[in-house]
C-alpha cells in the first residue's frame, strides 16, 4: 500500500469525550505515512458518513470509551451499508473481551485496546484495508 | 526549610516554631498513639518553618494536618438507575466511607435527557442517569443530607443538579443552608481537557460566578467549585502542566468572580481543588507541595486577599484511571496504593482511590470494596498520618517543589501574556486557540512514544507481560437500564404540570437574558416543576448558544 497513501477518518460518535486515545492515534497513523482526518468529537453516525463518502476514505476508526460499543458500533456499521460504503470500521478504546465475537459477528473489521502499540494501531488499519481478517492487537 | 517566597517581615524560626505550637494544641486531635508500630513516639512535624498551616502553606493547610482528622475517604460511584446508586451510596456508607461523590452517566453531563438521540447506548452506562428532580430524589433516598457531605461531578449543567439537590434536601426537611458538599462547576477544564461543555466559556463563567453568588447567599457550606487538574492529567498532561493549568483556571474564577463584584476572600474561601495522583511518587509529591505555595502567593500577592483561609489551596485527590492497565488488572491494586500513599504524603483532604479494574468497566463492588481498603490500610497502618509533610526539607522534594513552581510560573507567564495581563482573558485566549488541547495533545503523545520505544516500561503492557488472563468479572450495565430510565422520564413527564413547566422555562431563558439576575432561583424553580434537565440546557442554550471546538490533532 505504499504507493497509494492510506485515507482514515477518526471521529468520536456520540457524546463521549474521552480524546486523549484517538488523538495519539491519528498521530501514529499520520507519522506512518497514512492520510487522516479526525473530525473531532460529537460526531453522528450521519456526519461520519458524509465525511467518509467526500474524502473517499479507506476506513474508520471509532474510539469508545462509555461503553456504548456494543449500541454504537452496529448502528455506524448499518449507517455506512446503508450509504453504500464497502469499507471497514475499527474500534478503538475500551471494549471488554467477552464483547468482541458480538462486535466481530456485527462487522467490525478490527478492535484495539488499551496499550495497543504504534506497530499494532498501524498494522491492524493496513490488514483492515486490504482485507484481512483481523486480530485482536 | 528556607521559602524564598515569604516576602512579609520574616518571623524568625523559634517564633515560627511557638506560633505553629499553639495552633497545634489548639486543635483537638484523633484518640490514637501518634507513634511507631514499635512504640516510638513521634513528633506532629520535623525540620523547619513555615510549619502546617503557616503562610505560604508548602508544609499543609492546618497545623496538626491527619492528627486532627485523617482525610475524608470519598469513593466516587454511580451507575445504571438512581436506585442502583443509591445501594452503592449506601453500602459505601455502611463500609465507613465519609462522604458521597456521584458520577452521573454521559447524556447527564452533557445536559441531554435520556430520550434524546444522543442518548442512544449511553443512559446509565458510566455513570447514573438524571434527567428530572424525580431521579434526584431516588438517587438520595433514605440518606439523610443533612449528615453526609456530597460531591457531585458535573460541569456543564452543574448549576441544574445543584438547583435538584437543594430541592430534593428541602423536600426532606432539610434547609439548603445545612448542605454540605462540593459540585466540581469547573467549566474551564472542560475546553481543555474533559470536554464535557455545553455553552461557549463567557456564558458559561456567568452561570459560575451566578453559582459562586448564590452558594455565598444561601449555602455556606458548599463549595461551589472544584478547580480540577485531573481530567487535565488524565488526558494527557505532564504533571507541571496539570498544576499549571489547574492554578490558572483557578486565577481566572478569581478573577472573573471580582468582577462580577464579589469579595476576594468570600470566594477564595469556599475554593477547592482536585488533582490527580500519578504514579511518579515524588513528583506528585513536589506538585502538591507546590500548589500550596503557589495559590497562597497568588491570592495573597497579587488578589489581595487578607484572610488566610482564603489562601489555603484545599484538595481532593483522586488516583490516575489512566495509569491503569487492562493487562493483569489486579497489579493496578499495587499502583493505586502508591498513589494513594503520595496523596497522603503531599497532605490531601480527601482521596478517591481507583478500582483495580477500571481500565475494563465500571468497578465491581468487590473491587470498589478493596480500593477503599487500600486507602484505609494507608491510613491506618502505615503511620503515614503521623507526622506533616513528612518529607519536607529533603533535599529532593524541596528541589521537585521549586522545579514544579519553576514551570508551572511560566505557563502563567504566558497566558497572562495572552491576556494582556489578565489571566482569565488568558485563558479564553488558550482554549479558543486550542493552545490548552494542543499542549496536552503533545505531552500524551510523547510519553506513548516513550512507551513505544521501549524507553519507559509499563509493567503487564510493554514489560513482564506474562501472567495477564480475561477472565475479570467486570461490571455490565444492561440495555435494560436504558428501557427502564426511558418509562421512568415518560411517566414524570406524564404528570407534571405542563403550564408550570413551560412557565419557569420561560423564565430561566429570561434570566439568562439578563446578566444582573442570578440563574440559580429560576432554576431550582424549573427543577420543582419537573422539568428536565435537557429543557433546562434549552432554556439557557437560547440566549448562550453552543460550543464547538477546534479540531485540534
Amino acid at each position: 500500500m505504499s504507493e497509494t497513501k492510506i485515507r482514515v477518518i477518526l471521529a468520536k460518535l456520540g457524546l463521549d469525550g474521552h480524546d486523549r486515545g484517538i488523538k495519539v492515534v491519528a498521530r501514529m497513523l499520520r507519522d506512518a505515512g497514512m492520510e487522516v482526518i479526525y473530525l473531532g468529537l460529537r460526531q453522528t453516525t450521519d456526519s461520519i458518513v458524509a465525511a467518509a463518502e467526500q474524502e473517499d476514505a479507506d476506513v474508520v476508526g471509532l474510539s469508545m470509551h462509555n461503553a456504548g460499543h456494543l449500541t454504537l458500533a452496529p448502528a455506524m456499521l448499518d449507517a455506512l451499508r446503508q450509504a453504500g460504503l464497502d469499507i471497514p470500521l475499527i474500534i478503538g478504546g475500551i471494549v471488554p473481551e467477552r464483547d468482541l465475537t458480538e462486535l466481530r459477528d456485527a462487522g467490525v473489521a478490527a478492535v484495539l485496546g488499551p496499550g495497543a502499540s504504534a506497530e499494532e494501531v498501524v498494522r491492524v488499519v493496513r490488514d483492515a484495508v486490504l482485507g484481512r481478517s483481523d486480530q485482536r492487537a | 526549610m528556607p521559602d524564598d517566597h515569604t516576602r512579609s517581615p520574616t518571623p524568625n524560626g523559634d517564633e515560627l516554631r511557638a506560633a505553629w505550637l499553639e495552633a497545634y494544641e489548639a486543635t483537638p486531635l484523633r484518640d490514637v498513639p501518634f507513634e511507631t508500630m514499635s512504640g516510638i513516639p513521634v513528633e506532629p512535624v520535623y525540620g523547619d518553618g513555615p510549619y502546617p498551616g503557616q503562610y505560604p502553606y508548602t508544609r499543609g493547610v492546618y497545623p496538626s494536618m491527619y492528627r486532627a482528622r485523617l482525610w475524608t475517604m470519598r469513593m466516587f460511584a454511580g451507575f445504571g438507575t438512581a436506585e442502583d446508586t443509591n445501594s452503592r451510596f449506601r453500602e459505601l456508607l455502611r463500609h465507613g466511607g465519609t462522604g458521597l461523590s456521584t458520577a452521573f452517566d454521559m447524556p447527564t453531563l452533557m445536559g441531554r435527557d435520556s430520550d434524546s438521540s444522543w442518548s442512544l447506548g449511553e443512559v446509565g452506562r458510566a455513570g447514573v442517569a438524571v434527567d428530572t428532580l424525580a431521579d434526584m430524589e431516588d438517587l438520595f433516598a433514605d440518606i439523610d443530607l443533612s449528615a453526609v457531605s456530597t460531591s457531585m461531578t458535573i460541569n456543564g449543567p452543574a448549576a441544574i443538579l445543584l438547583a435538584m439537590y437543594v430541592a430534593v434536601a428541602e423536600q426532606t426537611g432539610v434547609a439548603r443552608h445545612a448542605l454540605s458538599g462540593t459540585i466540581q462547576n469547573d467549566i474551564l477544564k472542560e475546553y481543555q481537557a474533559q470536554k464535557e461543555y455545553i455553552f461557549p466559556p463567557r456564558p458559561s463563567m456567568r452561570i459560575v460566578t451566578d453559582m459562586f453568588a448564590y452558594t455565598r447567599a444561601e449555602m455556606p457550606r458548599w463549595h461551589p467549585i472544584s478547580i480540577s487538574g485531573y481530567h487535565i492529567r488524565e488526558a494527557g498532561s505532564t504533571a507541571a502542566q496539570e498544576l499549571a493549568f489547574t492554578l490558572a483556571n483557578g486565577f481566572a474564577y478569581v478573577e472573573a468572580a471580582i468582577a462580577a463584584g464579589l469579595d476576594v476572600d468570600d470566594v477564595g474561601r469556599r475554593l477547592s481543588f482536585f488533582f490527580n495522583s500519578h504514579v511518579d511518587f515524588f513528583e506528585e509529591i513536589g506538585k502538591y507541595r507546590a500548589a500550596r505555595r503557589i495559590w497562597a502567593r497568588w491570592m495573597k500577592e497579587r488578589y489581595g486577599a487578607t484572610d488566610e483561609r482564603a489562601m489555603l489551596c484545599r484538595f481532593h485527590t483522586q488516583t490516575a484511571g489512566v495509569s491503569l492497565t487492562a493487562q493483569q488488572p489486579e497489579i493496578n491494586i499495587a499502583r493505586v496504593a502508591l498513589q494513594a500513599m503520595a496523596a497522603a504524603i503531599g497532605g490531601t483532604q480527601s482521596l478517591h482511590t481507583d478500582s483495580y479494574d477500571e481500565a475494563l468497566a465500571l468497578p465491581t463492588e468487590k473491587a470498589a470494596r478493596i480500593a477503599l481498603r487500600t486507602q484505609q490500610i494507608v491510613a491506618h497502618e502505615t503511620g503515614v498520618a503521623n507526622v506533616a509533610d513528612p518529607l519536607g526539607g529533603a533535599p529532593y522534594i524541596e528541589w521537585m517543589t521549586d522545579e514544579m513552581e519553576r514551570q508551572a510560573e511560566a505557563v502563567f507567564e504566558h497566558l497572562t501574556e495572552l491576556g494582556d495581563g489578565s489571566m482569565l482573558e488568558g485563558c479564553y485566549q488558550g482554549i479558543e486557540t486550542g493552545w490548552f488541547v494542543g499542549e496536552i495533545a503533545d505531552s500524551a503523545y510523547r510519553f506513548e512514544r516513550e512507551v513505544n520505544a521501549g524507553r519507559r516500561v509499563i509493567v503487564g503492557v510493554n514489560g513482564f507481560t506474562d501472567g495477564d488472563d480475561h477472565d475479570e468479572d467486570i461490571l455490565r450495565i444492561g440495555p435494560e437500564v436504558e428501557e427502564y430510565q426511558l418509562k421512568r422520564l415518560q411517566k414524570v413527564k406524564s404528570e407534571r404540570n405542563a403550564e408550570e413547566v413551560r412557565e419557569t422555562l420561560a423564565a430561566v431563558t429570561a434570566a439568562a437574558a439578563d446578566p444582573l439576575v442570578n440563574l440559580m432561583p429560576p432554576i431550582i424553580a424549573a427543577v420543582r416543576a419537573y422539568a428536565t434537565e435537557e429543557e433546562i440546557v434549552d432554556a439557557m442554550r437560547a440566549e448562550f448558544g453552543t460550543y464547538v471546538e477546534k479540531v485540534v490533532v
